[in-house]
């Protein structure tokens, strides 16, 4: 086990300096900052001086290195909008879009799983035939026709939740601010959960489906039949728990794309997440923000891909970390 | 009366709107204690016929008509709950690859406990002790240890034992096993076989054993069946079969075996090979192979005669008889 975490540590470095590398040659690429910063009045001499000031006209590997070797110490450099360290700046989000995220795939999972176990063990079924209408529908329309088109029906015509922003929070253990634990929060949550799940529903209910099919015509379920084990048994802990072995990594991939759609979830609910900040970082040039938001995510998308590694070895018999260190 | 007896057992495979037929007309018995073979070819059709037993048939497959009645229960008219009771009850099954036959993610010992627990109201700890009782019986060592561990620690002939203990768990009636030596190694093949036959002798369980193994078939069972494009072509005493064949088709079958030719020459095998269910020639199935096949054997399917021990369908078997007696009639 140890060796395991050891390993991915030293992967998950890899990873973050080649995302740091890429982050930071984007930065000068995506225009002039300064025009962001100042005013219509301020001279062209004071632009070239707070370039000076701000290190924009050292050469790239100077300024690479500066970055780095604030970096290692926790600095990712200060915000040119916010004048406040691009970490404190983003962390201040993070909880919104983790509860957005995990909000989303609760709902994925809680509306994937059964659709999809139904859709392969009766086929015929009236609701087998719509959910496969429903996902092939969903997986060709763009997520964000589907979140304009929510926010239409349900809080312009028939009121039913706001469609903006995230509404009351609360303050749990004394740093998250949190949306969860009061009716305003998860109201407003609603709408944008609702419509990041959208993205990922349809691909994995009928990824579930096609898996479960396949594990039913296995032989040992056929086995399993012989000894007389009522359906439910079959189903539900016999075939769904080899469903799942697939569906977890590619589900640990897919987190990743999860991440990439909270940008447009966020963009279009006025969500105040990581995503919205990073849109905002965008047409504003903040670059530090810009490349200490890719670093972020980065770093999250390698620990979600480690805790899905674990969870496999916890299902999976025949991969077992902790004797093999793998 | 007997434990089992399957009469007209009509089989057929539903596929994109026709109706193929997989069993036709097969009828046979089967006495408490007592084991039989079903032999043939690859899609002669043993296999659904083991499988039809429990009605366990793969899709689209389906019984037609017929019954297969468990002492008077016909098994072919009850609904899944009446199924489920007889399964791995009454009647288990022992799959042909133990390397698939497990569930890997689930240990030895959940899947035998829950063959248990589903069939009888008993604790947990009670099952458990059966379960290792019958890993005992099937001379797996220290069970405690197997009990808890998953089926790819175990070696293919450790999991065929393991599912054989499962077979036993609840004291079947009969056991089909669906050719539960092929995908092992000769030398496992012998102990598996032997485990098998003194299971069925000690708890006088009767054996419904599928192979195309004729050697394995010799060493187990006590009637054989065999089977050519889903009918039954002959039957009778294992030894009779084995002895004096008369069906051209098992006279092949027993001449194809390795020690029937001389050294250096080549096999002798049947010319051709088995139709595919949509292919059936007429008449009986087997003409186009056959090497007496008459006109005769084109147009009609021959019933079933009793030739002596064994019972045979073949026109040219019933002509020979038919030819006997009258030499007889002539000479008396």
């Amino acid at each position: 086990m140890l060796i395991f975490l050891l390993r991915r540590f030293i992967q998950a470095c890899f990873v973050m300096v080649i995302i740091s590398v890429i982050s930071f040659a984007i930065q000068d690429k995506l225009g002039d900052p300064v025009q962001q910063m100042v005013g219509m009045t301020v001279s062209v001499e004071e632009r070239q001086q707070l370039r000076e000031q701000l290190g924009l006209n050292d050469s790239f590997l100077t300024q690479y290195w500066r970055f780095t070797k604030n970096a290692l110490q926790g600095d990712l450099g200060t915000s040119f909008y916010y004048k406040k360290p691009v970490l404190e700046v983003i962390f201040q989000k993070v909880p919104a879009t983790l509860e957005l995220a995990f909000c989303a795939i609760v709902l994925v999972v809680l509306i994937a799983t059964p659709f999809g176990v139904l859709a392969a063990i009766k086929p015929k079924h009236a609701i087998s035939r719509i959910v496969m209408i429903v996902t092939s529908i969903g997986l060709s329309v763009p997520i964000f026709i589907v979140a304009i088109l929510m926010m239409y029906l349900f809080s312009i015509e028939w009121n039913l939740a706001p469609s903006f922003g995230r509404g009351e929070t609360t303050q749990v253990l004394g740093f998250w601010e949190s949306g969860l634990f009061n009716k305003d929060g998860l109201n407003h949550l609603l709408l944008p959960s609702l419509s990041l799940a959208f993205a990922l529903m349809p691909i994995f209910t009928r990824l579930i489906r096609a898996e479960m099919m396949e594990v039913l015509q296995s032989e040992y379920i056929r086995f399993a039949w012989s000894k007389g084990l009522s359906s439910n048994r079959i189903y539900f802990i016999h075939a769904l728990k080899n469903t799942m072995l697939p569906i977890i990594t590619i589900g640990g991939i897919q987190a990743g794309t999860l991440v990439a759609y909270t940008i447009l979830t966020e963009t279009i609910f006025q969500w105040p997440g990581m995503g919205f900040l990073f849109m905002d970082a965008v047409s504003r040039v903040d670059t530090p923000l810009i490349s200490a938001y890719l670093i972020v995510v980065g770093g999250m998308f390698v620990i979600t891909n480690t805790v899905v590694d674990l969870i496999y070895g916890l299902v999976n018999p025949t991969v077992r970390l902790a004797s093999h260190g793998l | 009366m007997n434990l089992l007896s399957v009469s007209n057992l009509h089989v057929n495979f539903h596929i994109k709107k026709h109706e193929l037929a997989a069993l036709i007309d097969v009828s046979f018995t089967l006495n408490r204690g007592e084991r039989i073979a079903i032999v043939g070819e690859s899609g002669a059709g043993k296999s659904v016929l083991g499988f039809s037993i429990v009605n366990l048939i793969s899709k689209p497959g389906y019984i037609h008509s017929g019954s297969i009645k468990l002492e008077n229960k016909d098994i072919s008219k009850m609904n899944l709950r009446q199924l489920q009771e007889i399964r791995g009850k009454r009647i288990a099954m022992i799959f042909q690859d133990p390397m698939m036959t497990l569930n890997p993610v689930l240990t030895i010992g959940d899947q035998l406990v829950e063959t248990i627990r589903s069939h009888t109201r008993i604790a947990y700890k009670d099952a458990k002790n059966i379960a290792i009782q019958k890993l005992q019986h099937v001379q797996i060592s220290s069970p405690e240890t197997r009990f808890n561990q998953y089926p790819h620690e175990l070696s293919g002939g450790m999991r065929q034992r393991v599912i054989i203990a499962s077979v036993l768990l609840l004291n079947p009636d009969i056991i089909i096993a669906d050719e539960p030596t092929t995908a092992l190694d000769v030398t496992i093949q012998a102990e598996i076989l032997q485990l098998l036959l003194s299971i069925c002798e000690d708890n006088g369980v009767a054996l419904v054993l599928i192979s195309h193994d004729l050697g394995v078939v010799s060493k187990v069972a006590e009637r054989t069946l065999v089977m050519y494009a889903g009918r039954i072509v002959e039957e009778g005493p294992t030894l009779e079969i084995i002895n004096d064949p008369q069906h051209p088709y098992t006279q092949g079958l027993l001449n194809a075996l390795p020690q029937m030719a001389l050294p250096g020459q080549r096999l002798n095998q049947i010319q051709g090979s088995m139709p595919s269910l949509s292919e059936r020639p007429s008449g009986c199935a087997f003409h186009p192979r056959c090497p007496y096949a008459t006109e005769k054997c084109q147009q009609e399917q021959p019933s079933f005669i009793n030739s002596g021990v064994s019972s045979v369908a073949c026109f040219i078997v019933e002509d020979m008889l038919n030819e006997f007696a009258d030499e007889e009639e002539a000479y008396l």
